[in-house]
């Protein structure tokens, strides 16, 4: 049996597999519309997050099978304190996958471990959030036609931002990524993962201003700074702001730069950019429903029907 | 200078850091095992000034040499039977430690999942980095 936990999960081959797969189900819906029907999926979320819930909900239905599960750890056994480990055993009477998202790192792994279904991991604390990466694996091979030789800048919060990491892991398996990291000092990419592309000598440079850089990148990922990252209010305030897209910086891209945001923005990117053609972030979330149907199928053992 | 008695079977850890012979007595459990244990301070060392030694009689398969290896693999383990050195063990970083180190990361689920294992893997044997097997935390040297 097989779960999701991090992008390197899946091989690139395995990855091309899957993400065919996800570019087939957009071309002929009509062919998966039954491929689950019977199936259940839980979605187990022990902190809010409608957009990711919602995504795997679409995702079920749309293959055919049910959705059950609970949006927050309050209306959930768990504010009773049973353990994850319980909970997943639980589960994994009721439905056939499972996806899981926790503010703890590694809960998802506590459930696999216990799990007698699949579990994917929706997102657990700062650490991974693999299928966002599907997702925007998908949406750069979609768009861009390729997933290697290019740069990409990733701003705004790279030190909690969970995109950032898992990301990160899966492209440098890909020949040619040159990563340009932009954010303020206190939320740079952790050491653990700097370390890592020394080590595999992938080129990469660390910069605080989006403008410095903008006209190198073939792929702009914004993020959120997140509130509930922060132990307290006044950081929060002070660094929320330091990084806004807007139309005078996408100036100074090239004509055929990209930008990803994994969403909800906020106040990153400015309203005005939405109408630049280069602004991919809401294909994105559709690619992301496609991506995560492909997924269940394929750890549903149910590609070959 | 203190005399400490030869042992028949058992074995001698020798070069431990000065000061660190009652942490590995501590993560070896020597103090559930029913037999003699020796806990040399301080004693002198040409090669390191000042150091600690560890006798133990017992049997020699109940020594863990992974968790030493972890503490410090500098340690000399000298193996005894007969009263005699019958082998040196050299040590070797093991690919992972279990319950010997707690995460200190407050949003790993090892600070609330009960009976959890604190699991952390070798990610880096060269610098001697252990990340925790849940939460990738790197273990920092400062806390050993």
């Amino acid at each position: 049996m097989r779960h999701l936990m991090s992008p390197l999960d899946f091989d690139t081959k395995e990855l091309d597999e899957l993400f065919d797969l996800a570019r087939d189900i957009e071309v002929n819906p009509e062919k998966y519309a039954h491929a689950c029907d019977g199936k259940i999926l839980a979605t187990c979320f022990y902190e809010p997050s409608t957009r990711t819930r919602l995504s795997f909900e679409s995702a079920m239905t749309r293959l055919g099978g049910r959705v059950i599960g609970f949006s927050d750890a309050n209306s959930s056994s768990a504010a009773k304190g049973e353990s994850v480990s319980d909970t997943i055993r639980v589960i994994s009477c009721y439905a056939d996958i499972c996806a899981m998202r926790h503010p703890k790192e590694g809960a998802p792994m506590v459930a696999a471990d216990k799990s007698l279904i699949p579990v994917i991991n929706a997102g657990d604390g700062g650490h991974q959030h693999p299928t966002q990466t599907l997702t925007d694996l998908l949406t750069i091979r979609n768009l861009k036609g390729r997933l290697d030789h290019f740069t990409i800048g990733l701003c705004g919060d790279l030190k909690f931002g969970r995109t950032v990491h898992s990301l990160i892991h899966a492209l440098v398996r890909y020949e040619g990524i040159r990563f340009l990291f932009i954010s303020p000092e206190e939320l740079r990419v952790p050491d653990y993962i700097t370390d890592m592309l020394r080590e595999k000598n992938i080129p990469f440079e660390e910069v605080i201003r989006l403008e410095d850089v903008m006209p190198e990148l073939d792929l702009l990922y914004m993020t959120r700074v997140q509130k509930e990252r922060f132990f307290n209010e006044e950081d929060y305030v002070r660094l929320k702001d330091f990084y806004i897209l807007t139309p005078a910086k996408m100036e100074l891209a090239k004509k055929d730069m990209l930008v990803l945001h994994p969403l909800p923005r906020v106040n990153e990117i400015s309203v005005e950019v939405d109408e630049d053609p280069r602004a991919a972030y809401f294909k994105q979330a559709q690619y992301g429903v496609y991506v995560r149907m492909a997924l269940i199928l394929t750890l549903l053992g149910l590609t070959n029907q | 200078m203190l005399n400490v008695g030869k042992i028949e079977e058992g074995f001698v850890l020798d070069h431990i850091k000065a000061g660190r012979s009652l942490d590995i007595y501590e993560h070896l459990q020597l103090d559930k095992l029913d037999c003699t244990v020796a806990i040399i301070k301080n004693a002198r060392s040409n090669k390191m000034g000042k150091k600690d030694i560890l006798k133990v009689e017992c049997d020699i398969d109940m020594l863990d040499l992974d968790v030493l290896a972890f503490i410090d693999h500098n340690i000399t383990v000298n193996v005894i039977k007969n009263g005699e050195i019958v082998e040196k063990k050299d040590l070797v970083l093991p690919k992972k430690i279990k319950n010997v180190i707690k995460c200190r990361n407050p949003r790993c689920i090892t600070s609330i999942e009960q009976g959890l294992p604190h699991i952390f893997v070798l990610a880096d044997e060269s610098k001697e980095i252990y990340r925790c097997q849940y939460c990738e935390e790197k273990y920092r040297e400062s806390e050993k």
